[in-house]
């Protein structure tokens, strides 16, 4: 009987352990394998092959490499600071007043996120760059400019301008948890104002911010397009860039320059999750009285729509400049363009529409990908008992440490003689490689929707089917994927969305121009002064793209959790 | 499906055995469930009853011993095969799917033609009154009408054995009580096997032919509802099934008969022959209080006692009487116009000694 408890089980498991065993290859291959190979290189004598520390002392003693490191650590320390800047009194002003804007808020919150920072960078020079519109406005009633754009400050000011919206959503969340009682309290103990904000609200809200600006700096840190853009060159990931793609994947600096990048992510991870470790101060308590908000005096209400407005204003600067751009004839030391055209977006469809059909199609795999292996690993973690599930979920979780550079190098660096059957290609000049590192890239987003979408599924929906007869097989088809169809539908917009503007992997791995995606045409347009019309229709492609996709997967995620909500027990004490 | 009897399985359990990691959840039971029988386990939260039913449908971990369903052993048996239709606490229905869909599920995956689907899915749904609701979902139904449909989707299956897993205990008290007869009488009718899941004493009485009491993955004692209820055999049954004035001692032979000695030196003599240390077991309803003007009726014992607590249900009226150091409930039926005792008055009690039961400590 034992035996027959045993073969039934590994019949049962089957079907998972073979689905576990290919994604486990595949991170393998595409993830571990490319990322270990960086690091091996980077403390390999290129000469001797043997183990050593030389590179990192090379990399230290050049000038050039060390004024990166320092720009970059400058550049994401600042973009942490400008960012909290534009964050806090959006969060502030939400959560502790009774202030009528938060639906624009939360506009803010989202519009800098639907549009990749590089795509945005030229139109913010044009903007507020030494001849930009604003400079010349203030050069011409002032007599003075400001250098919002020079050298660091512009990649500064792009980065902050960007990826506040993260700070923002964190401490938002934050201070929504505290309860007035706390609050309460110490006033009823003698302390009030600034003092009462330092010693109770500050700490409270604070693991809500370390997390939302580990995030940030970590994001500037490794991003590439933004400098490569505003042509700032030495900065980290530029120069592991371009050390690579000049110099060739035998230079050991990139994979010193990676590995600094892997380890500065590392521990901005490890900072955001020690921020939150252990201080869940979710301290709204039942039957308590929420948040302590207060209503504002008329001159305050002007200062905050002040704020508000003027912080509306610059977040939705790119998209302005991007579309006046994009529509532009000539503009150069001018407030606006000269004249109108659709031209550019003429010339995009004409001669550049296959960075779009790229785009559609390397997006579109990698996304199907994402949410298959999302799925599979979702359903492996949580509902079955295979032996080391969790790794699965820690190896795709581990892709959110990689920067996109770092995967590019390490891809070219362990595919670069690897030839395709067949095509007799290299794998890592062959355009599959670039759906494989979005893939990559955006699994752990995948991963977490579709891991909330399985945890919402009671598992007594699913014992239901067995005990009428279904087998785990057609259980799985019946009620799990339908059951998770929202969050795998979200979790494949999201990914398809954000893998269509990927830049910092693809750049190094597209090999020919017929292959390459819409992120690198916008950067190949940008590059010339000619193109940057093109380049910015192209740019309004990309967050046509992003924003049509990220507003259907709120959609999706909104109806699916209204199609779930009312199915609570319903007490009726009538006659049924 | 047909109106008429199902063919019925009787469930016989041998020695089973069944942990959760390092913890015994279910110690050696041993069960034989007759085919046809309305059958209960009824024990507090964590005594294993559900565990117990879900080893049967084969859900959570394996378990050592063997489960017989018409004298095949399923033990080893995925869920899917076992053909013993289980109706879940939460219902279970699945949201995406409308109720005719969700009826349908069972005999889909056993691959019925589908013109048989469509009438037995009707039939069923007819069943349990709810055809009108066929093309609605889940979560536009009431929690009565959830629970008729889950009953339903089950019943569609012709299960060998039908599992109810606390069915009533998310439905409100009113419907409860209706639920339970209907379930009952539907039973009846399709004379299936059937076994039903509660903590709930009353709906395990009211419903069942016989049942099973357990406490910590042990059965305490197999029975029917009175059997139980006038014949515990140990002080869980006894406290379980009902409320019991308890009362811990020792049993003294002497010339007149057989007498109990409790812990604080109260004594009363019994009927029934018994001897050593234990507990005399007796039910709140079963002492009157000796009121001034009445007589005490014959063969029934005097005690005295003073009033300490007063609790008013309504039908009854609850009493803690001190006598002798122990604290004794006393039911009295609620009449109108009857006086009720203060707290502190010293009153007079009787007992018969029939109704007193001596339980041995085991």
């Amino acid at each position: 009987m034992k035996n027959h408890a045993i073969r039934t089980f590994s019949s049962v498991e089957r079907g998972p352990v073979i689905a576990a065993l290919l994604i486990a290859i595949f991170l393998l291959l595409f993830l571990i394998v490319p990322v270990a190979q960086v690091i091996y290189v980077a403390f390999q004598d290129p000469n001797t092959g043997s183990f050593t520390f030389i590179n990192f002392v090379d990399f230290f003693g050049n000038s050039l490499f060390l004024e990166s490191f320092i720009n970059s650590f400058y550049v994401a320390s600042m973009s942490v600071l400008v960012a909290s800047i534009i964050a806090m009194p959006l969060a502030y002003f939400t959560t502790r007043f009774n202030f009528h804007g938060a639906l624009l808020i939360q506009t803010l919150g989202i519009i800098p996120l639907i549009m990749p920072p590089f795509v945005g960078a030229i139109a913010m020079q044009l903007l507020f760059g030494a001849n930009g519109s604003i400079n010349l406005i203030l050069d011409e009633h002032v007599g003075f400019t400001i250098p919002f754009m020079e050298g660091l400050n512009g990649v500064i000011l792009v980065e902050s301008v960007h990826y506040f919206p993260f700070i923002l959503i964190n401490l938002s969340a934050a201070l929504n948890n505290i309860d007035r009682a706390m609050e309460e309290s110490a006033q009823n103990l003698g302390s009030s104002g600034t003092r009462l904000f330092r010693r109770i609200v500050f700490p409270l809200a604070m693991p809500g911010y370390v997390a939302g600006a580990a995030l940030v700096f970590i994001k500037v840190f490794d991003d590439l397009g933004t400098p490569l853009l505003l042509n700032i060159n030495n900065m980290l990931a530029p120069q592991a860039y371009l050390r690579i793609s000049s110099i060739g994947i035998a230079d050991p600096m990139g994979y010193v320059i990676s590995v600094i990048l892997v380890g500065f992510s590392l521990l901005s991870l490890w900072i955001s999750l020690l921020a939150l470790k252990d201080k869940d101060y979710a301290t709204v308590q039942k039957g308590g009285g929420g948040l302590m908000r207060r209503d504002l005096r008329t001159w305050e209400k002007v200062g905050c729509y002040g704020v508000v407005i003027l912080i509306l204003l610059l977040v939705l600067s790119p998209h302005v400049g991007l579309t006046l751009l994009s529509f532009g004839t000539v503009w150069s030391f001018a407030v606006m363009p000269d004249g109108f055209t659709f031209d550019h977006y003429k010339t995009v469809f004409d001669t550049a529409s296959q960075y779009i059909t790229n785009t559609l199609l390397y997006a579109g795999i990698a996304a199907l990908l994402d949410v298959i292996i999302a799925t599979s690993i979702a359903y492996i973690v949580w509902r079955t008992k295979i032996l080391g599930r969790k790794w699965l979920d820690y190896g795709a979780t581990a892709a959110l440490a990689v920067p996109g550079v770092v995967l590019g190098i390490g891809y070219l660096r362990t595919y670069h003689s690897f030839d395709v059957p067949i095509i007799n290609e290299p794998l890592a000049s062959w355009w599959v490689i670039i759906v494989i590192a979005m893939t990559i890239r955006r699994l752990p987003y995948a991963l977490r929707a579709c891991v909330a979408a399985i945890q919402q599924i009671s598992v007594m929906l699913e014992e239901a089917a067995e005990n009428l007869g279904a087998t785990k097989g057609r259980t799985v088809w019946r009620i799990v994927v339908p059951l998770m169809s929202g969050g795998i539908l979200a979790g494949f917009v999201t990914s398809f969305a954000t893998a269509s503007v990927e830049l910092s992997a693809t750049i190094m791995l597209v090999a020919k121009d017929s292959d390459a995606p819409l992120a690198f045409g916008i950067y190949e347009f940008m590059q010339s002064t000619s193109g940057r019309g093109p380049g910015a229709a192209l740019g309004i492609i990309a967050v046509i793209f992003v924003g049509v996709g990220t507003y259907i997967s709120h959609v999706i995620i909104e109806r699916s959790k209204k199609l779930r909500e009312p199915n609570a027990i319903i007490f009726e004490g009538g006659n049924t | 499906m047909k109106d008429d009897i199902m063919k019925s399985s009787g469930v016989v359990i041998e020695n089973l055995n069944l942990s959760f990691g390092d913890t015994h959840v279910l110690k050696g039971v041993n069960l034989n469930i007759e085919a046809g029988e309305f059958f209960a386990f009824l024990g507090p939260s964590g005594s294993g009853k559900s565990t117990l039913l879900r080893a049967i449908a084969g859900f959570g971990p394996t378990p050592t011993g063997r489960i017989l369903i018409d004298g095949e052993d399923i033990a080893g048996q995925p869920p899917w095969k076992r053909d013993v239709g289980m109706v879940f606490q939460s219902y279970a229905l699945w949201p995406h799917m409308t109720v005719r869909r969700n009826v349908a599920f069972g005999l889909e995956e056993r691959n019925v033609p589908a013109a048989e689907i469509k009438l037995r899915v009707n039939a069923a749904l007819e069943m349990v009154g709810l055809i009108d609701l066929a093309d609605r979902r889940p979560s536009q139904l009431s929690g009565g009408q959830q629970q008729r449909i889950a009953l339903a989707r089950t019943l569609v299956i012709e299960p060998k054995v039908l599992l109810l897993d606390e069915p009533l205990s998310n439905l409100d008290a009113n419907l409860r009580v209706q639920m339970r007869r209907d379930i009952r009488e539907l039973q009846q009718k399709l004379k299936l096997t059937t076994i039903f899941v509660t903590h709930d004493q009353e709906e395990a009485n009211t419903t069942s032919d016989r049942l099973a009491v357990l406490d910590d993955g042990v059965i305490q004692q197999v029975g029917s509802p009175v059997e139980l209820y006038d014949q515990p055999k140990n002080l869980f049954v006894a406290n379980f099934l009902g409320t019991a004035n308890v009362i811990q001692g020792v049993i003294l032979e002497n010339d007149t008969g057989c007498v109990f000695r409790s812990d604080k030196g109260f004594e009363i003599a019994l009927r029934q022959k018994s001897n050593g240390k234990g507990s005399i077991v007796f039910r709140p309803q079963n002492v009157q209080f000796l009121k001034t003007g009445t007589i005490q009726k014959t063969g029934t014992t005097k005690f005295q006692g003073i009033v300490r607590h007063m609790e008013f249900h309504g039908n009854i009226v609850r009493y803690g009487v001190d006598v002798g150091g122990h604290l004794i409930l006393i039911d009295e039926t609620h009449q109108l116009g009857i006086n009720l005792f203060d707290v502190d008055t010293s009153v007079q009690l009787q007992v018969n000694p029939k109704q007193i039961m001596f339980i041995q400590n085991q």
